[in-house]
């Protein structure tokens, strides 16, 4: 096979079989992890979890304590890896990064108009050069749903390259919204002109919508993902977003990950959660592991 | 002191019975009741005298609960009427008791009971084997494969048999949702409790709310509104007045619903099951798709 | 900036993939008692032969219990008591209540699945997540099928009423042991027929276990026995002159012999026999999706299913790709001890199947087929065998036409719809295929075309009580499951 730098056609028909795919993914969920496999899966997630607050009711206060906890997420648990990045609204990006000061989390930011997307150009740049000045080392944009459904995956495409020309040096997580997508075959559809078009991470939900991330639907953009390995020899990064809130869930896409990209994705590098209530949850399972106790979220803190 | 206490009698704790609406057991929101009395006239219970906005809460509440029910697997719905069978068969004592206090004797009792679980376990078996008969595929002239497959009619709102307390109402019950519809039974107006009691059995086997609903109350006041409500999409009576089954079908023809009159069905014996039941409440949908014709047409073996 | 590579010689790593922390199943949920006897006529009898022979776990070589065998007197027993059964008792039962006992049967099942399953894994070898999660609820939800039907054959075949064969005689196979005896018992007693079950001498033991459910379902004695034994035992069955009707499943080389055996006589028949399946995957095909089919086709339970894929045909422009997806899956499958929940590939049923694969990948190497395994590991003690696809494979190859019944698929390519319909039927077996397209029109060409009695669209190895199964040519004759399957236990009268 040779690998190509060419630009496939984007109005050529995709085939994915919904039935076949979420019967492959619930394959997945039949995987039994215990002992060692289970803490090396736990922590993993943990440390791949982007910590996230995205609400209009944000402030320099809830963000502050949000990177607190990012970097004492139990302390009376030693040797805990922290999460990968705290993500933001553009607003909060100056406050993330001073809070986070040098302990290595990244601060990502949402961009373009989040979570609808429907503004002109102009002002999705704007949005972007914002949030990358002030510091963010990555970029989570939303693609034009409305355009994409009318069928102008030109439009879509160039939108994102713009965008990543704005990042400069920050790495670009562009995001789907699957749950408008609706089906398999739009998503692996979106997914192809996102990768060609400059895309660092593919991601799946603004997590403001239901159904945000699941199994099946993240399946089909990791096949996405390994086809344009294959063609091109990229690696693109993947994330789920949104309604993975508990370990076990999490510990299901990880062998998702392992069994369909294999080692080379495992880390959050290549990975990540987008999630708020997953690390506590994550929490209580590790030190059940440990103390061999169920616990209770009284012994976790919020923030 | 204490010894008499213990030798006094204990008081019963009475039963209030409520009607059955999206899995729960609200009273009727009129907050009217009638008392149900035997046939010598002796007190039973206070019903609901059930009105035409409970009728109206329980068409949404069916309407709500089609989608998931008739989207089941049939053989989950033969499994959950073989569960109502189950839950039914470990209430006998209950409801013979209901029946012998509604006029009936216990022998006459124990045997409509046992009809009511051996005729839930006939329309159990059916769920998942009546589209294997009514269905078909169909040769038609052009190249394209053709079927034809039963389909639930949708929200069913039936008047259950006037005569008797139990038999109709499972009878007239089970070959709907076995067919996945969704439906609202009004039970006998002169011997209510056994329906009240089998919402119970309906609720404690896994049927989800809103499947079926059950309502008390008078026929005359209700069957107006059984007839005319647009979101109805059939309607079931099983009495012989001409003057009454006129007016239904009058009425249910402002949105064509479909009228299934049983008058002359004899439920207690074996012509009261059957699959054909079940068809009065389907739906025939006809697919086409195009089978091109490619290779294999030499000797084929 | 990711580095791109100049030449394609790229690969996922899957090791990890397939190293997790084990996650054994316990043994302890399951009660296999050290001996078995013959169940006959209600109760478990010792043999009159007086002989037994050992069961083992083909994963660990040991022994699991002592089986009694059957000789010609033991056989005459179970048919005299099942015939005593059928004139006395299970004829003149009323239908409705014949199904009761059926639905009792299984519920009873589904209350002690996972002991079921824990036994067919131990004595199979197939992996506890298939017995649990397939095997043992399929076997129930038969039983549940079939028992809805006892009162309603009046409506099943127009303008005809039914009565029962008789005595079924019923010999089964080790690839689904308790799968198959709900495929033949459920039906034969709806139709109001009794049963002598012969499991096979390899995997008798959740047969057994069904005897002890039939004991607690409370079952008039004689409806059902169930006699142990091997290829003498089964021979007895079908020659023996009073029994009305032989369902068999296995080889066709010993259907061949039964039909011969009962030619001449009033016994009626029903074989259901190997298979060669045709996966056929053109270039529209839903890709990955078709790639699962094929891995599940072919090395779901070991490769030891007569309608499994093992032939694979892939249209030419798309061949490539789906080579490397096979590949790629290949390396995530776990290979290993049946009992650990995360195994999907487990034991080979026996040390003389095992040599069956091994000898046909030998043939496959000479016949210059290019042959790729998995990199995983497998056990050093009991029966395994690596998943394996050949590729340069030509229709001629021994291994693209013989019967392998092992995890080896045969991989050709082919150009248009007529050539590989013509190939695919091109066999003397008609027991399954499968099409992979996008497109709805050539779904129905290719499914009209095809000689094989189920075809699986965009699918696959999928089975369910209501849907017929059976085969064409020397995949047998007779239909299992659904309305069809009736036919097989009934005479039809005006």
């Amino acid at each position: 096979m040779i690998l190509t730098k060419t630009i496939p056609d984007f109005s050529t028909p995709v085939h994915v079989d919904q039935v076949g795919i979420e019967e492959r993914a619930s394959r997945f969920t039949k995987r039994s992890i215990k002992n060692e496999t289970k803490i090396n899966g736990l922590m993993l997630a943990l440390n791949m979890i982007d910590l996230t607050t995205l609400e209009g009711k944000d402030t320099e206060g809830k963000v502050k304590q949000l990177c607190y906890k990012a970097q004492h997420l139990h302390d009376a648990y030693p040797g805990l890896p922290t999460v990968a990045a705290i993500c933001v609204y553009p607003s909060m990006v100056k406050t993330a990064k001073t809070a986070l000061g040098n302990s290595g989390i990244k601060v990502a930011s949402v961009a373009t108009a989040f979570p609808s997307g429907q503004a002109p150009r102009d002002i999705k740049i704007r949005d972007t050069k914002f949030a990358v000045q002030n510091g963010a080392d990555e970029v989570d944009m939303v693609i034009s749903r409305g355009k994409f459904l009318e069928g102008e995956y030109n439009f879509v495409f160039d939108e994102i390259a713009a965008i990543k020309e704005a990042c400069g040096e920050a790495r670009l997580k562009v995001i789907l919204e699957t749950g408008e997508l609706v089906t398999y075959d739009k998503v692996r559809k979106a997914s192809d002109i996102a990768m060609y078009a400059g895309a660092d991470f593919i991601k799946t939900s603004t997590g403001k919508i239901s159904p945000a991330a699941t199994m099946p639907v993240t399946l089909v953009m990791l096949e996405a993902i390994r086809d344009f390995y294959y063609k091109t020899g990229k690696k693109i990064a993947m994330k789920p977003a949104g309604g993975i809130s508990k370990s076990k869930l999490a510990l299901h896409y990880l062998v998702m990950l392992n069994e369909t990209l294999g080692e080379g994705w495992m880390n959050n590098e290549w990975f990540r959660f987008g999630a708020s209530s997953l690390a506590n949850d994550i929490l209580m399972q590790l030190m059940k592991q440990k103390t061999g106790v169920y616990q209770s979220a009284n012994y976790f803190t919020i923030d | 002191m204490a010894k008499a206490l213990v030798e006094k009698k204990r008081l019963e704790v009475l039963k209030t019975y409520k009607i059955y609406i999206g899995g729960q057991f609200p009273r009727t929101e009129s907050g009217r009741y009638y008392m149900a009395t035997n046939s010598k006239g002796e007190y039973l219970a206070n019903v609901c005298l059930g009105s035409r906005k409970d009728f109206r809460d329980a068409v949404v509440a069916a309407r709500n609960a089609f989608g998931g029910w008739s989207g089941r697997a049939a053989f989950n719905r033969g499994q959950i009427l073989y569960r109502i069978a189950e839950m039914l068969e470990g209430r006998k004592a209950q409801f013979i008791d209901e029946l012998t206090r509604q006029d009936s004797n216990k022998v006459q009792a124990e045997k409509e009971v046992n009809l009511c679980i051996d005729r839930l376990i006939y329309y159990s078996g059916w769920c998942d084997k009546f589209q294997q008969l009514y269905s078909s595929v169909n040769p038609v002239a052009s190249s394209h494969f053709n079927f034809s497959v039963p389909e639930p009619t949708g929200v069913v709102a039936a008047i259950a048999p006037q005569n008797d307390s139990l038999l109709g109402l499972v009878s007239v019950i089970a070959p709907i949702i076995a067919g996945g519809n969704t439906g609202i039974v009004l039970a006998s107006a002169t011997k209510p409790l056994c329906a009240v009691t089998f919402a119970e059995v309906l609720n404690s086997s896994d049927l989800p709310g809103g499947v079926v609903n059950i309502l008390t109350g008078k026929v005359a006041e209700l069957v107006t509104f059984f007839a005319d409500h647009m979101d109805v999409n059939a309607t079931v009576f099983c009495e012989s007045d001409a003057a009454t089954q006129k007016m239904i079908k009058e009425k249910s023809a402002l949105n064509v619903k479909r009228v299934v009159l049983y008058d002359k069905v004899k439920w207690a014996d074996e012509t009261g099951q059957s699959p054909y039941f079940i068809m009065d409440f389907q739906e025939i949908k006809t697919t086409w798709h195009p089978i091109e014709n490619i290779g294999g047409a030499k000797a084929g073996y | 900036m990711a580095k791109v590579a100049k030449k394609n010689t790229l690969k996922l790593k899957f090791d990890s993939a397939r190293n997790l922390a084990p996650a054994p199943e316990s043994k302890r949920a399951a009660k296999i008692d050290p001996q078995y006897d013959l169940f006959i006529n209600g109760k478990f009898e010792k043999p009159v032969s007086k002989k037994y022979f050992a069961t083992i776990n083909p994963a660990t070589e040991e022994k699991l219990s002592m089986i009694a065998e059957a000789n010609t007197a033991d056989v005459n027993k179970a048919v005299k008591s099942a015939r005593t059964a059928y004139d006395k008792t299970w004829k003149k039962m009323p239908p409705a209540e014949r199904a009761k006992y059926i639905y009792r049967i299984a519920r009873m099942i589904q209350e002690r699945a996972r002991e079921f399953a824990i036994i067919e894994t131990l004595d199979g070898g197939k992996p506890i997540r298939e017995s649990r999660d397939f095997d043992v609820p399929t076997a129930a939800n038969h039983f549940f099928y079939y028992a809805g039907w006892a009162d309603k054959l009046e409506y099943a075949f127009p303008n005809r009423k039914t009565e029962p064969l008789g005595v079924a005689g019923q010999i089964i196979p080790w690839n689904f042991p308790l799968l198959m005896a709900a495929w033949k018992i459920a039906p034969a007693l709806a139709c109001g027929n009794t049963v002598v079950l012969k499991p096979a001498e390899n995997t008798s033991l959740t047969a057994l276990k069904l005897a002890e459910i039939i004991q607690e379902a409370d079952l008039p004695p004689g409806v059902v026995n169930i006699i142990t034994g091997a290829g003498a035992t089964g021979a007895a069955i079908v020659n023996h002159a009073d029994i009305n009707k032989i369902a068999f499943t296995g080889s066709t080389e010993v259907g061949k012999i039964i039909q011969r055996a009962i030619a001449g006589t009033n016994k009626k028949a029903t074989l259901e026999l190997g298979g060669k399946a045709a996966n056929i995957i053109f270039d529209d095909a839903p890709l990955d999706q078709a790639v699962e089919g094929v891995i599940n086709g072919i090395f779901f339970n070991q490769g030891h299913v007569c309608c499994a894929g093992s032939r694979l045909y892939v249209q030419e422009s798309v061949f490539a790709a789906v080579v490397r997806k096979l590949k790629d899956r290949l390396e995530t499958l776990i290979v290993g001890d049946p009992m650990d929940k995360n195994t999907d590939i487990g034991a080979i049923n026996s040390k003389a199947q095992l040599d069956i694969i091994n000898k046909y990948i030998k043939i496959g190497q000479q016949e210059g087929a290019e042959m790729y395994q998995s990199s995983c590991a497998i056990p050093k003690k009991g029966f395994y065998c690596r998943p394996t696809i050949f590729t340069n494979v030509a229709q001629s190859n021994r291994i693209a036409q013989e019967e392998i019944f092992g995890p080896v698929l045969a991989i050709q390519s082919f150009r248009t719809d007529d050539e590989v319909i013509e190939k695919a039927n091109n066999s003397p077996y008609g027991l399954s295929a499968g099409v992979w397209t996008d497109k709805g029109s050539k779904i129905f060409n290719l499914t009209t075309k095809l000689r094989a009695g189920v075809i699986w669209a965009n699918t696959f190895n999928k089975f369910d009580p209501t849907s017929p199964f059976g085969g064409y040519k020397e995949s047998g004759y007779g239909r299992e499951g659904g309305l069809h399957g009736l036919s097989a236990y009934i005479n039809l009268i005006k």
